[in-house]
């Protein structure tokens, strides 16, 4: 027996623990879908490096591990002022402890008539349709195995619904904190439905309040109506003994526009996916993402945009900066359908190394099957640039100084494309508090 | 302020400067000519700290000290500036947040607190119209997007600021039409005080018609063979570079 099935094995013995204390419930449609997801588990198993799709990432690490699926909320001990330093001045903050809502530490400003903010469980309970119409149906439940073990034990996490026409001003913050309470899988699933005109901006935050070594396996289904405008950051700073893995699936419908900013600094062994299907004309969607990882991180940034139908735009953006002994992944699949005419795509990644232990591994990979379209990609490795560092240096600015000012711009250029002011503001600090400390990442 | 003696330099074991000697004193203005590959660039660069010119053979006393020792931002600070021939293009680092960052380096170093930004924003507007730069160019990254003579004017305007000591321009000239070089010229002759220097290095005599040099020195192949007053560079003008090396052919014989 392989060790990634022995991890398939306790997983599916917690599955069958959780079920017994499910009692009536485990008739419902969600349980159902858990049911499911736990058999696909159970069949694919974890993937190995053998695995096209995980072959510069080995996760051996974290299926080496008994994570203990965390069942309900436990925030007791976790005073609001220990939160409030991952806030960024939004009104509409929900907190979520160890993937399970926190009713005492969210808060919820005034939101216009008929939009949800809050628990998926809550939402679940009350009106199960409302969310059943849209959960588990956007992202196929055994798109990955770490989708399908975040299904199988699908409890909470966020639900946001924005109905037709409603314009949203102010950001809604989702702030997933780890308490630190182990050796745990977090698995917070969230559903983004954004209607018909509608615009809004979400950011996901990941936290820790200590240093523990736990799983959080997240994934976040987002559906955008026609002409819908969404704004989806996510800042990722784990505990460094942690493991991320993420699957952000977008839908887009009919000229939407779609901006993902994923911001990576956290983590031990870190994998995002990011999937955006342009599944109608006119559609503009913006991938960017920053990974910032020292050390001995692995931060791996999969993305695939799917031109479904004609007339779409893509435009992505992915950097990364490596020190000490830390890998970089960057896979960026486009797909362009046949009838996906006049597509514009342009897909670009960056990486500075600032270490000689440091690498990266970056693989463009198209796939065009119309022939009226445009599609570019390119990809960059390098170090600091000499004749920039000396430049800077000559004008009286020392040389680790000169370092963290070229690095800090070659963040910015992505930091810079967060549109949510305060939160861009805080990334900054982040970003330069991280250049600051050690004079490295 | 500066003594050059017997200084070799070489790049990647290539000796370019073969034995240079020269003094430069407060409120003098020396200019350095010659032809395309004599060591002029290398000379400037080397002064600046660049580290992939490496001193060989022969010392630098800056104000007494020893410039070749000290590193390129400690010679910044001490008051050397070097106008770069190619100003590097920084994106992403704003030209007023880079001169900031400069600007509060040399002032730490000197013992005062860190500019005020009233005062420096007030330094800054002031300093844009010595150079006549536009002042949008100060929000923009540094030297991205510039226009040749926009990067050069911008070297100028960095100088502008800084207030160095010893400033070396480095064919801040080349690549500037003949409005653009009176206005860096102007902007260079109202920043010379009595206790500061400037080194001109050129190739051309037309921006010593605008910057009078009390000095000119004529590089070839690495050594000063011929040094005079401001007549000689129009003397080379005239007479080509030819003519000083054949002259210095002759003396090497003789």
């Amino acid at each position: 027996m392989t060790s990634t099935n022995q991890a398939v094995d306790c997983y599916r013995s917690h599955f069958e623990a959780f079920e017994r204390t499910l009692n009536g419930e485990s008739q419902s449609g969600l349980h159902q879908l858990r049911r499911e997801a736990m058999g696909k588990l159970s069949d694919s198993g974890f993937p190995t490096t053998r695995h096209e799709e995980w072959k510069f990432t080995n996760i051996a690490p974290i299926t080496k591990i008994d994570f203990k699926p965390v069942f309900s909320s436990d925030a007791e001990g976790i005073q609001a002022d220990q939160v409030r330093r991952f806030s960024f001045g939004t009104h509409h903050q929900l907190v979520f402890v160890d993937g399970h809502f926190s009713i005492e530490l969210s808060t919820v400003g005034t939101l216009p008539k008929g939009v949800y903010c809050g628990s998926l469980a809550a939402a679940v309970k009350v009106s199960g349709d409302r969310v059943q119409q849209y959960l588990g149906r956007q992202v196929k439940i055994d798109e990955t195995p770490f989708v399908s073990l975040n299904t199988a034990f699908l409890i909470d996490g966020a639900f946001i619904q924005i109905p037709d026409g409603v314009i949203l001003e102010e950001s809604i913050h989702l702030l997933f904190i780890a308490s630190g309470r182990g050796q745990v899988l977090i698995a917070p699933r969230n559903l983004i439905v954004l209607g018909k005109r509608s615009q809004a901006s979400i950011v996901e935050s990941y936290v820790s309040l200590k240093d523990s070594q736990y799983l959080t396996d997240a994934v976040t289904e987002i559906i955008v109506g026609d002409e819908a405008v969404l704004e989806h950051d996510k800042l990722q700073k784990e505990s460094s003994d942690a493991f991320h893995v993420a699957m952000i699936h977008a839908r887009l419908a009919a000229k939407t526009t779609f901006t993902s900013n994923s911001i990576a600094i956290g983590g031990s062994i870190v994998r995002n996916n990011v999937t955006a299907i342009l599944d109608a004309e006119g559609s503009e969607c913006t991938l960017n993402g920053l990974s910032l990882a020292t050390a001995s991180q692995i931060i791996d940034n999969h993305t695939t945009i799917d031109h479904a139908k004609p007339h779409c735009a893509s435009h992505e953006l992915y950097k990364s900066i490596l020190d000490g002994r830390s890998r970089g992944v960057f896979n960026g699949k486009i797909f362009v359908r046949p009838q996906a005419q006049k597509t514009d795509a342009k897909q670009t990644n960056k990486t500075l190394l600032l270490s000689d232990d440091a690498t990266v591994d970056t693989k463009p990979q198209l796939e065009i099957f119309a022939d009226d379209v445009k599609c570019t990609h390119g990809a960059t490795v390098g170090q600091l640039d000499a004749d920039q560092v000396f430049y800077l240096r000559s004008r009286g600015i020392d040389e680790m100084t000169a370092r963290d000012i070229l690095t800090f711009a070659f963040a910015s250029d992505v930091v810079s494309r967060v549109h949510v002011p305060p939160l861009r503001i805080q990334l900054e600090a982040l970003i330069h508090g991280r250049l600051d400390q050690g004079r490295k990442l | 302020m500066l003594e050059i003696r017997n200084l070799h330099a070489s790049v990647n074991g290539k000796e370019i400067l073969n034995g240079i000697n020269l003094k430069v004193q407060a409120g003098e203005v020396h200019a350095i000519m010659g032809p395309n590959g004599s060591g002029k660039s290398t000379l400037a660069q080397v002064l600046a700290g660049r580290e992939t010119y490496e001193a060989t053979e022969g010392e630098v006393l800056y104000e007494g000290k020893d410039l070749l020792a000290m590193s390129p931002e400690d010679r910044a600070r001490e008051g050397v500036f070097l106008a770069f021939q190619y100003p590097v293009e920084i994106p992403g680092v704003s030209n007023i947040y880079f001169l900031k960052a400069a600007l509060n380096a040399v002032r730490k170093h000197k013992g005062l607190e860190e500019v005020d930004a009233v005062d420096f924003l007030q330094l800054v507007k002031q300093r844009t119209k010595l150079v006549e730069i536009d002042e949008s160019l100060l929000n923009r990254p540094v030297n991205e997007g510039f226009s040749g003579g926009e990067k050069k004017r911008n070297e100028i305007f960095h100088m502008a600021v800084l207030e160095p000591k010893l400033a070396i321009l480095d064919e801040t000239d080349s690549g500037l039409d003949i409005d653009a070089l009176r206005i860096v010229a102007d902007g260079v002759n109202k920043l010379r005080k009595k206790d500061n220097a400037v080194i001109v290095v050129t190739h051309y005599q037309r921006l010593l018609n605008y910057i009078v040099p009390d000095f000119v020195h004529v590089l070839v192949d690495g050594r000063i063979v011929k040094s005079g007053g401001k007549e000689l560079a129009l003397e080379l003008e005239e007479r080509g570079y030819e003519w000083v090396k054949e002259a210095d052919r002759v003396a090497i014989q003789a």
